[in-house]
Parts: structure tokens; C-alpha cells; sequence
């Protein structure tokens, strides 16, 4: 059984005790243990079930590489599930559930699929779902929905705060074992700026626990005194509990810190996202060990043999009694030695090599450890937990020799460099012969905005084997970063240990002959189920990409991105294949490193500011007078007023009975506006608008179409001419940025010889539609200024003082009744909105929203950016020919409605649409004509647009794009509805009321 | 993410500042062209894997317009410059021609 | 008339940093020729500063000059200067290609201040803030979270920030929320 040692743990306070519950069972643990730690020093072996067999799970590694031991973190809306136990730290109060069973972890439903498994192999649902194919979407799609998925879902809610920083240095050195503080020492004595991010709470990664001299000191104290130099020295930064996260395109990097994750309610943020933008970026990430792949591998108690060396060393954990180690490489003979000078029994040392280890072999024999050379695990004893193994020679099929019996098993198939980082962003590794793994290929770097390679692997991560090595590595790579970016590098790496260590030898199973019930109990990816057997049915069955066998069998697919189980995935695939590992490559390696929380990167765009909602400066009073908001584009506007029960139709209706009868104001501030001052501002503005503006005479107004190149209509809105140099633009809502965009396009892009200014003043003025017939009375009490309809005619614009209050008045009207819009200075935008509505109250005054606006442009017959157009329609399909001016030689998209099909005259024309019934048409109706087209479906001839119920006229109206429409007048097209239903329309003129204009010319 | 320098207000920016506008050095055919000029103009884009001449606006920045000569295979950014020129400074060639020797674009090498 | 009104209405916010409304400023858009002895001595005339250099921001009593893009300036007076000092440019101006907005409305206006601010500001723009690299004087046009922002700092290190009028909760809210006790960073101030 694993239990507490009571002498080391390095990390560990002993004399302190906090509780943390797993499965609402109550443990203890120490300050400085990882959750891993903790359960494991409570005897927790089991810890969750596998995904596809549900078999019973433990730990197997000490850091971010764990592919099993995944738990649902915290309670309520803290609820998190899938969190790896080995890179959290434990804190008083810490709850935890086990995933991926039913009805309980030690007896789960579920693991009847272990004996099925003969039946479940690679692609078996693929296969088996396929047929028949109606079943699919009845009977196995719903059964699979509800057996797939790893964890429970997060509650919805999260009450954290998260953020972004944004950081830039010259280097970044992600990793702060040995390699990384040597090379950010040696970047930062040349005077680059450096940055050290180590995902892990602790500096020193794992010499501490291997031991070994660096300058003179024993490698802890060296680390302790490194990092006291590093934290001494300005141009350095240091951030442990921040993990590398990805590397990005010309030295941008993430690096996710877990603030908070550790002191839970703390007033810090959880997790803080920095966006680091490095001129070099030094990978020091160290190595991740491999397992073995033996029958039985993934019993709890079977574990790597540097992690139950981490548990003993660190956390002061020992995993069992008597623990057989297995390797086919001398490192892990310092688990062997490690445990045994505890006191622990080590009954056999398997070592897969026929020639057996060197000099820490024999360190091991002298201690009087029984080491078989040319052995292997046949077998592993045990169910949820391991309680014996039965050795073979590595070189046969399986014979059993002798039974040991054991609680542990230390496994060591090699390391490898961990080489994401280098990877993200483009960089290329080479196969190394000797030790059997991918390092980074050192003439094949990410490359940069100049084309310069811009990460450079230290140390472990580069291959590099003992300390010496890494030193002096790692050392060489800071200096190289430094040069990088124009620092001069000074002095020599720091000495340290040198080890010689008899050459591994690579395993890929064990043992090598193994028959297939032994393949099929030999795990690979164990959070996905694969095995041996199934990655060798994969390439029988052609899967001989290394991608297509990673997508077929899911190795590799699991949250931990097969950080265990790719080299040796790819190694069973390479010799099923009967080719070189290099020649079958490795998978794509992507960011994140590890899974990242999505709050992190949604950072602190949450709550009131998910995104930016723009206000006018009315805003205020609309929210509290009930103002029923609709999102236009980052705009919220009014829909409509409702008051008290009311609900929006009715609201609405009334808004539009009031400012036909009397008086309603509307906020427009919305309105884009853009001013467009020069010599050539009229030469400008004619090839910008469709229709002549360089006539429009100082004090007018005119509506105007602006198209793009490709035609098609874009914006409309009113001009007004300030002066003989100066234009206002009014644009829609949508289109104030984008316009003012396309403006300085083509003033900057193509007739940058023009004199022309532009100056977006969208929000310098606060603008207000008063309507209705009483709408010149209104601004009349507030005004001395003329604005009889001799002095301001329709069209007009002039400057006045209302309510005090300097403004521009445009008398324009969308809404068909005498109108007028006030312009005033943002500031004083809320002082005339009151002050209008308490001169109108004699008038019943009220506020209407943008669907009364809507309903009354559509009763007048008015087009609306957005409804009428969608980006495919030009002038002439609106009949809007009046706007085009035949006048000018050049308007943009003039030449481009002079193409074949759009001159012809079958495009759909727009049309008033009346229903027979008085009902309203539904939005985006299609008008069915006789026949179907290719694929079977009915002919259509036309599409409504708009529609709507008129208060005015009491019934539906609607305006329309239909085939030839205007040749049409009278004849009633077919509108089918979504339930079955037809609506009929008529063909009519799309102008429903006041079709003189009498009611705007008052 | 990219890294780049806006020729107009000297800034070196990350992508998100700016925004990407297609290519650059069109030549306008407007009124008067025909179908087949209009409609190269219009339509027919380069979209090479290497040499590639694009136009970008520092629009989270000075607002203006701006060429940038950029590779899209290895994103190395050879270099950017003004909008008002019709065609690409010698500089900017030469340090093209510096790391692709023998690259065309349209009728510029 | 009535009162003008800021969108923050005097807003402030005491955290690791101070974040407050800074107030109606009088704002004013040139676009011209700056490199044009009358534009110099249009705005020398008008507000008593040089054209500052590329991405500077010049500051006076009350006043200052901020470099948007080669053509153009936005100057900073008095609120109720305004008009007065409009009418000035535009009389020196008169002949030249020019273009004069008032946009003194157009706007929010932050005091970004305490020695929470380079961090507070460096976590909503992709800009380098360390001490080194944005120094006074230096006027940077960026991007703040989700919105167009520009800010310059202060010899007394306080950020002087603007971004428009329609989101000055957003942007208020933004700071704020940067600002909140715990959050430092530890990098800078």
C-alpha cells in the first residue's frame, strides 16, 4: 500500500496537517503536496476509470504528463472537471470527485466493457454504427451522446475573475529546472531582458531529486541560489505556477499563471493569461520518461519510475512496500537505489537490455538489489491494484519464469525531450539513434517577422542527457538568445556532474515476441484506451499515416495529447509498418501545452464588459423609462417604450399612432456622421454617392445611395452641404466606421492627390427626430429662431438655438410626417431630450423606437440598408434609378452595373406586397412560380423584405424583390409559410401612405 | 500573431491593431474599361504561396492605409511602405530578392 | 444653457490604481499639413505649443497636442475655449487645405493615476509599458480591449486616456476592473 514516509519530502511541512475530501470522503494531506501527493499518501490507488473500458485507474506520473488521474475539481459553480491531480496543489478545504463511473469508483457498472474489449477495438464504432443507416440518428447516436464525453460539464457561472497581461522582453525562457536558470542567467548577464515561466510551484524541475553538483554546490542549493542572483537582478522576471501554454507566430507566447488556484478566495484574479511577445524564446521544458509496454500496464501501482521517485523525494510518499523497477535504460536505477536506501524493498530490477546497465547497476547490486538482465514484465498481477508480476525474457513470447509478488512497479521505457513548444510554431525535429527520441533539429527553428529562427531548446528539452551536459546546454542556448538580439554574451557555464550511463536500448513491447493477449492488455494511451493490438490493426487495416492511425485509434486524442503515448504509439505503428520510426514522423503538436481554462482566455471580457455596448447620451433616460433594447450593431437602441402590461406590438403601435396624430421624438444619435472638407470635397462626394452631390447648394439636404465597386448598394443616408468646402454625411447606424473606412480608402489608396479631409464626428453630436404635426410647434417654444416652413423649406438645414442650446436643424423626414432633426453636442444631448419632452407634454409627447421608425419608412415605401439590401442588390433592382446620376462619368460601382447581369432585366425588382387577408407576410417569404428548378425544389420569383402590420392602415404590409415586379401591378403572388400555410399578396406600389408627400410638406 | 510597422506613424504593432485590405497595387479600371479588365480588376487576385503584396490599415492606430511585402508560407514580413506609390520601393525589392532569389509578382521582380 | 455633461459624470474608482472621469476638456481635430509653417503657427496661436514630433503629445497649461497621424492633430483646451480658439485656427488657416472639428463631445477622458497604472493599462493594450519603453511625453494610439483607445503619460506617470464617448462605461468599467485590489502584477510601479 502507498503510505507517508516519515524523513523526506522536501516539499512537504510535516508538522503541519490540512484536509481536503476526495469522493466526500475526508483525507489529510501536508502544505506543498500536490493532490497526487495526498491521495496517494492516503492509500488512494484508484483514482478514476479509464474512458472507453472503464478499467480501474491510478496515478502513473508526478507532473503534467498524468493521463489518468483526472478529477472533478471544487463544488458549485467552482465545479471543474477533467483537472489533472498531479499539477494541483492541495489547500485546506479542497474537494474532489473521481470521473467516468457508475454507480461508484470501486464498483462501476461500466467496466463490463473491460471484458468486452475483444469486441471494442480500433474503429470498432466506426464499423459497428455505420449500418443499418437509419439507426443512427434514433438509436445509436443517442446511446453514444450518452456514453461519451470525459467528465461532467461545468455549472454554468463562474464567479472568477480572470486576466490578460501583455508583456514584452527580449528572451523568454519557458521552463525553470536547471536548464531554464542557467540559460535565463546567461541571457540576462549579456543584458536582454528575460523572462522565466515555470509551470510548477517550485524551481529546479527534478535535479533536486536526482541529485548532482553544479558549480561547486549540491544542485538544490545551486537552484536556491540562482534563483536568489535571478530575483536580484532588474532585467529579469521571474513567474513560477505559469505554464509556457504555446508559441505563436514571430515570438508571441502564452503563459497561463495560476494565480489563485491555490489560495481559493483570495481577492487575486485565478488565472492571468500573459500575452508575451519575446524576441527569443528559449525552450528549456525538460523531459517527460516514457512507459513500457507490458501486459497489465496500467494497474494502479504501476507508475513511471521518476514519478515514484518524485513522490519519495518530494512529497515523502512511498507508492509500496516492494516495488519491481522494469527499464530498458539506467535512470531508473536511481528509483531502485532511491527507495531502497529508504528502506523500501526492491525485489528485482528488470532490465530489458541483454547487457544490462552501468555504473548505477552496479551501485544497485552492491546495495543487494537482485537485477535480471534480458527481463521483462510479462504480465501484471492484479486488479485495482498491482500485486504481483510475472517476469519473461524480453526476448520471447511471454514464458513466465517466476511470479514476484509486489504493490508497485517503477517503469522506465526512456525519455523524451518534451518538444511542443519548439513544435508550435513550426519547428522540425530529427530522430536520435542513441537515445531513441525526437529533439529539436537545430537547422530548422520556428523563423520569425526577418526570417531569424527565434527558439532555441536548453538543455534536457534539446536532448541533452546528464548535468553537465545540460548546464553547459542551457548555457550556451541563453547566450545564443542574447547575441540574438544584440547583446553581447559573457562568460562560461557553471560545471557539473557528468554521469556515465550504459546506452538504453529501445523497448517497444514487452516482451518483444508478445502474443496478442498480451498486446491487448498492453496500454499505450491510457485516458483513450488504446492498446497495442489496436494501433497494429489500424496499419493492417491501411491507417498508414501516423495522422489517420492517431484519428482511427483516438491515441494521442485524450486532454493529455499523448504525452506518454506518442513515441511509442508511432514506434508499434513504425514496426507494424515495417519501416524507420523517422519515416513515419510524429503528429502535429499543437497549443495549448496542457488544457488551458477558457476563462482565461476570455481574460476579463465577462459580465458588463463581455463587450463594449455603445450608449448614446440618452441612454440613461431610456433605461429608466423602460425602453425595450435591441442590439444594433454594438449600439443598444430602443426598440420601443412599452408601458406597464404592454407588450412590444402594442407599444409599438401606439409609438406610431402618436407621432402620426401629434408628436413622438427618436433618439438617432446613432446616426453615423462624417464630415468631408476640401477642394475636391464635391468631386469627392460625387464619386462616393450614385447621385450628383457636388450641386447640392450650402443649407440642403439630399438622400443619397453609396455603392460599392462590385454595384451593390452599401449605404444610404442624408447629405447636407455646410459650406461651399464642407459636406456632412449621415450614414446608417451600421455604417458610421466602415464608411468612414471606405472614405479614407480611396482618399489614401487611389486619388491620394485629391484635397480632401474626413473626420468621423459620429459621437461629437447627439441627434434627435421630432416628428409629427406638431413637430414645429414643439421646437418652436424652445427656439427664437425661424423655422416656418418658409424659412427652413423641406430639404433644409439650418443652425439655431433650442433650449439654449447651439443646434443643427435638418428638416428631413423618414417617417413621412413633417419632422425635423436636431443636432446638438453630445454633452447637452440629455438636457434637449428633456427639455423636448416637457414642451411636448401638452402634445401627449412620448419617445419611439427604432420598430416605429421601421414601420413608418415601410408605410411611406422607404428602403432600409440591411432589409432591402443584402449585399446583392444594386440601385436599379430598388427603382431607385432617380439617385443615379446619368450626368457623371465615374460614380464607384458605376462601371460594374454596366455588367451583363446587372443590366438585365430579369433581376427582381422591388414591389409593395398587400395581403388579401389584411394578415402580415412572414419575414424572408419566398414567392413560389409554377415548376421546380434542378434539385427538385420549387420556382420562386420573388422574396419579401420587409413586413410588417400597419397601425396606420390597420392591416399587413410588406415591400418585396419580385421577378419583372413592377410590370405587374394587381396580380397576387403565393407566400408559403413555415407551417404549410399560404399567404396571397398582392402586387402593388410600395409606397402605403401619403403617396404625395402632403403630410412632410406642412 | 504577426508583428507590424505601420510606415505611417512608425509603430510596431501586433495584427490586432491592424487590418488586413487585400492586395495591393491594383490598378483601377472603372467607367469605360471592358468586361475582361473590369473583371480581373475586380475578381482575379493573386493568392500566391511565397512573395505576396498586401494592403493594410492601421486602423487600431494613425487609421492609415499601408503596403506590406510579405511572405505567406514562412510570414516573414520583407517589409512595408506608404500606400501612394504604384508600385513596390527598390529596398523592399532587394531584400525580396535577398532571401527568394528569382521571385515574381504580377509584373514586379 | 444647460449644464454640459461628461458620459461619466465624474466617475471614479480607488483601487491599485486611480481611474477617473477627467473631465469636460475642450478637443479639437486638425488635419492638415503639419509640416506647414501656417499650421505651426495656427496651433502655436492657438493653444501656445510646438507640432509635437511623431507619436508625442505636447503639453501646456491646461492645454496639450497630440500627434494622431501625419496629417493630423487633436488639441486639447479649456472646454469652454473652444469656440474661441476654433475660430482662430480657422482664421489662420483661411487659403490652406485644411480641416477643423470640434469633437470636445465626441470623447470619455481618464485620469489613469498611482502606482498601479502601467499595470493596470498593460493589461487591455498590447502596447510595451514597461518604463523603458513608454516614457512621458509618448502618445500611443491602441487598441483597449474591444475598442479604439489612445493614451499618453505624464512626468507624474499618470496616463492620460481617451477613447469614445458611446463606450466610457465599457472603457471605465475595463480599468476598473483591471484595477481591483489583488490584481497587480508585480512587473511594474
Amino acid at each position: 500500500m502507498s503510505t507517508r514516509l516519515a524523513k523526506t519530502g522536501r516539499l512537504v511541512d510535516h508538522s503541519r496537517a490540512i484536509e481536503f475530501t476526495f469522493n466526500g470522503k475526508r483525507l489529510k494531506g501536508h502544505p506543498g503536496d500536490t493532490l497526487a501527493s495526498a491521495l496517494l499518501a492516503n492509500d488512494q490507488m484508484l483514482v478514476g476509470r479509464s474512458f472507453k473500458y472503464h478499467r480501474p485507474r491510478g496515478i502513473v506520473a508526478s507532473g503534467a504528463e498524468e493521463p489518468n488521474a483526472l478529477v472533478g475539481l471544487g463544488e458549485g459553480t467552482r465545479f471543474e472537471p477533467n483537472q489533472r491531480v498531479t499539477t494541483t496543489e492541495l489547500f485546506d478545504g479542497l474537494t474532489c470527485i473521481s470521473q467516468n463511473h457508475w454507480p461508484s469508483l470501486d464498483f462501476d457498472i461500466g467496466a463490463v466493457n473491460t471484458h468486452l474489449s475483444r469486441f471494442l477495438p480500433a474503429g470498432f464504432y466506426y464499423k459497428m454504427f455505420i449500418h443499418p443507416r437509419p439507426f443512427w440518428k434514433h438509436v445509436y447516436e443517442p446511446f453514444i451522446r450518452q456514453s461519451a464525453g470525459l467528465g461532467k460539464a461545468s455549472n454554468p457561472g463562474d464567479p472568477d475573475r480572470y486576466e490578460h497581461f501583455y508583456y514584452f522582453c527580449d528572451v523568454l525562457v519557458v521552463g525553470g529546472g536547471v536548464a531554464g536558470l542557467q540559460a535565463a542567467l546567461a541571457a540576462a548577464e549579456a543584458g536582454s531582458k528575460v523572462m522565466l515561466i515555470e509551470q510548477t510551484a517550485h524551481w529546479g524541475g527534478r535535479s533536486p531529486v536526482d541529485g548532482g553538483e553544479v558549480d561547486g554546490q549540491p544542485v538544490a542549493e545551486w537552484v536556491d541560489a540562482t534563483i536568489a542572483k535571478l530575483q536580484g537582478m532588474p532585467n529579469v522576471t521571474l513567474r513560477n505556477r505559469c505554464m509556457g501554454a504555446g508559441v505563436y507566430d514571430q515570438g508571441y507566447a502564452l503563459g497561463y499563471e495560476r494565480v489563485a488556484d491555490h489560495t481559493p478566495g483570495s481577492d487575486a484574479p485565478r488565472h492571468r493569461l500573459w500575452r508575451i511577445r519575446a524576441g527569443q524564446i528559449v525552450t528549456a521544458t525538460g523531459a517527460i520518461e516514457r512507459p513500457l509496454s507490458f501486459a497489465g500496464n496500467d494497474v494502479p501501482g504501476v507508475m513511471l519510475a521518476s514519478a515514484i521517485r518524485d513522490y519519495a523525494v518530494d512529497f515523502g510518499v512511498s507508492i509500496g512496500d516492494r516495488t519491481v523497477v522494469v527499464t530498458n535504460n539506467d535512470d531508473a536505477y536511481r528509483t531502485a537505489i532511491t527507495l531502497k536506501q529508504l528502506g523500501l524493498e526492491i525485489p528485482v530490477i528488470l532490465d530489458a537490455r541483454q547487457s544490462g546497465g552501468g555504473a548505477l547497476a552496479d551501485e544497485a547490486r552492491a546495495l543487494g538489489i537482485r537485477v535480471e538482465n534480458g527481463k521483462g514484465i510479462a504480465k501484471v498481477k492484479g486488479g485495482k491494484r498491482v500485486t504481483g508480476v510475472a517476469i519473461c525474457a524480453q526476448a520471447g513470447e511471454g514464458a513466465v519464469l517466476e511470479e514476484i509478488a509486489c504493490d508497485a512497479v517503477a517503469m522506465s521505457g526512456g525519455w523524451s525531450p518534451v518538444v511542443h513548444l519548439w513544435s508550435h510554431c513550426g519547428g522540425k525535429l530529427i530522430w536520435d539513434e542513441a537515445s531513441a527520441h525526437f529533439r529539436p533539429d537545430p537547422d530548422q527553428p520556428p523563423k520569425g517577422a526577418k526570417g531569424e529562427g527565434f527558439v532555441i531548446p536548453a538543455g534536457a528539452a534539446n536532448g541533452a542527457g546528464d548535468l553537465a551536459s545540460v548546464v553547459s546546454d542551457a548555457h550556451a542556448a541563453g547566450q545564443a538568445a542574447a547575441k540574438a538580439m544584440g547583446h553581447k554574451p559573457k562568460g562560461k557555464a557553471p560545471k557539473a556532474s557528468t554521469s556515465e550511463e550504459a546506452p538504453m536500448q529501445p523497448v517497444w513491447l514487452m516482451p518483444q515476441g508478445a502474443g496478442i493477449k498480451l498486446r491487448m492488455k498492453s496500454w499505450l494511451d491510457y485516458q483513450n484506451d488504446v492498446k497495442v493490438s489496436d494501433v497494429q490493426l489500424a496499419a493492417r487495416e491501411g491507417y498508414e499515416s501516423v495522422e489517420h492511425a492517431k484519428r482511427y485509434t483516438t491515441l494521442g486524442m485524450a486532454t493529455d495529447q499523448g504525452k506518454l503515448s506518442n513515441i511509442n504509439g508511432l514506434a508499434i505503428l513504425s514496426d507494424a509498418l515495417n519501416q524507420p520510426i523517422p519515416q513515419t514522423g510524429t503528429t502535429t503538436f499543437r497549443p495549448p501545452y496542457t488544457p488551458i481554462s477558457l476563462s482565461s482566455i476570455a481574460g476579463e471580457a465577462k459580465g458588463e464588459i463581455f463587450q463594449p455596448i455603445r450608449k448614446t447620451p440618452m441612454h440613461g433616460w431610456h433605461e429608466a423609462n423602460g425602453a425595450d433594447f435591441e442590439p444594433v450593431g454594438q449600439w443598444r437602441r430602443p426598440y420601443c417604450f412599452p408601458k406597464g402590461e404592454e407588450g412590444r406590438h402594442e407599444a409599438v403601435n401606439r409609438e406610431i399612432k402618436q407621432t402620426r396624430a401629434s408628436l413622438a421624438l427618436l433618439d438617432a444619435s446613432t446616426l453615423g456622421k462624417i464630415i468631408v472638407k476640401g477642394p475636391d470635397a464635391g468631386r469627392f462626394m460625387d464619386v462616393l454617392y450614385t447621385n450628383m452631390m457636388s450641386t447640392l447648394k450650402p443649407g440642403r439636404c439630399r438622400y443619397g445611395l453609396m455603392c460599392n465597386e462590385n454595384g451593390f448598394l452599401m449605404d444610404d443616408g442624408v447629405v447636407a452641404r455646410l459650406d461651399e468646402e464642407t459636406f456632412l454625411v449621415h450614414t446608417t447606424t451600421g455604417g458610421a466606421e466602415s464608411i468612414h473606412g471606405h472614405m479614407e480608402d480611396w482618399l489614401q489608396c487611389e486619388w491620394w492627390d485629391w484635397k480632401v479631409y474626413t473626420a468621423n464626428v459620429t459621437e461629437q453630436y447627439a441627434q434627435v427626430g421630432v416628428a409629427g404635426p406638431n413637430s414645429r410647434k414643439v421646437i418652436e417654444k424652445l427656439t427664437e429662431d425661424d423655422i416656418s416652413a418658409d424659412a427652413l423649406t423641406f430639404m433644409g438645414w439650418t443652425e439655431i438655438t433650442v433650449a439654449g442650446i447651439p443646434a443643427r436643424v435638418f428638416r428631413i423626414s423618414f417617417a413621412g410626417e413633417l419632422s425635423f432633426e436636431l443636432s446638438v453636442p453630445a454633452s447637452h444631448g440629455r438636457a434637449l431630450w428633456d427639455a423636448l419632452l416637457e414642451a411636448g407634454e401638452e402634445y401627449g409627447v412620448m419617445p419611439y423606437g427604432t420598430e416605429a421608425m421601421h414601420v413608418m419608412r415601410a408605410e411611406k415605401g422607404f428602403i432600409m440598408i440591411g432589409d432591402e439590401t443584402d449585399g446583392t442588390v444594386i440601385p436599379q433592382d430598388l427603382n431607385m434609378d432617380w439617385a443615379i446620376s446619368k450626368k457623371k462619368d465615374d460614380y464607384l460601382g458605376k462601371r460594374a452595373q454596366e455588367r451583363e447581369h446587372m443590366a438585365d432585366p430579369n433581376r427582381w425588382k422591388l414591389v409593395g406586397l398587400e395581403t388579401l387577408e389584411g394578415e402580415v407576410l412572414p419575414d424572408g417569404a419566398y414567392a413560389t412560380a409554377p415548376g421546380t428548378n434542378a434539385n427538385g425544389q420549387r420556382n420562386t420569383q420573388g422574396r419579401v423584405t420587409s413586413t410588417y402590420h400597419s397601425p396606420t392602415l390597420g392591416r399587413g404590409i410588406a415591400m418585396g424583390l419580385v421577378h419583372h415586379g413592377p410590370d405587374r401591378m394587381g396580380e397576387v403572388l403565393e407566400f408559403p409559410k413555415v407551417d404549410g400555410g399560404i399567404v396571397k399578396a398582392k402586387i402593388v406600389d410600395q409606397v402605403f401612405y401619403d403617396k404625395d408627400g402632403e403630410k412632410q410638406n406642412v | 500573431m504577426l508583428i507590424l510597422t505601420c510606415p505611417c506613424c512608425g509603430v510596431t504593432g501586433e495584427e490586432t491593431e491592424f487590418h488586413q485590405g487585400g492586395e495591393a497595387h491594383l490598378k483601377r479600371h472603372g467607367p469605360g474599361a471592358s468586361d475582361d479588365e473590369f473583371h480581373t480588376y475586380m475578381f482575379a487576385k493573386e493568392n500566391p504561396k511565397g512573395v505576396h503584396f498586401e494592403r493594410w490599415r492601421h486602423n487600431n492606430g494613425c487609421g492609415k492605409w499601408f503596403h506590406a511585402a510579405r511572405d505567406t508560407v514562412t510570414l516573414e514580413v520583407y517589409g512595408t511602405y506608404p500606400a501612394q506609390t504604384l508600385e513596390p520601393p527598390q529596398d523592399i525589392r532587394d531584400a525580396i530578392t535577398a532571401k527568394r532569389p528569382g521571385w515574381t509578382w504580377r509584373d514586379f521582380a | 444653457m444647460s449644464e454640459a455633461i461628461t458620459p461619466l459624470n465624474g466617475a471614479r474608482f480607488e483601487g491599485l490604481a486611480t481611474i477617473e472621469d477627467a473631465g469636460l476638456t475642450g478637443m479639437i481635430t486638425l488635419r492638415g499639413d503639419l509640416s506647414s509653417k501656417e499650421v505651426k503657427a495656427a496651433v502655436q496661436n492657438a493653444v501656445g505649443l510646438d507640432i509635437p514630433a511623431q507619436r508625442q503629445a505636447l503639453s501646456g497649461q491646461g492645454t496639450a497636442v497630440l500627434w494622431m497621424s501625419p496629417d493630423e492633430l487633436l488639441l486639447m483646451c479649456p472646454y469652454a475655449e473652444v469656440a474661441q480658439i476654433i475660430a482662430a485656427l480657422e482664421g489662420a488657416l483661411k487659403g490652406q487645405h485644411f480641416l477643423v472639428a470640434n469633437v470636445s463631445d465626441a470623447r470619455t477622458f481618464l485620469h489613469v493615476s498611482g502606482p498601479g497604472a502601467r499595470e493596470t493599462v498593460a493589461k487591455l493594450c498590447p502596447v510595451d509599458l514597461s518604463e523603458a519603453a513608454f516614457t512621458p511625453g509618448m502618445f500611443r494610439r491602441t487598441r483597449m480591449a474591444q475598442v479604439p483607445a489612445a493614451f499618453w503619460l505624464d512626468e507624474a506617470g499618470t496616463f492620460h486616456l481617451i477613447c469614445f464617448r458611446s463606450v466610457a462605461d465599457y472603457a471605465f468599467n475595463l480599468l476598473k476592473t483591471s484595477a481591483l485590489p489583488g490584481g497587480g502584477v508585480g512587473v511594474y510601479g
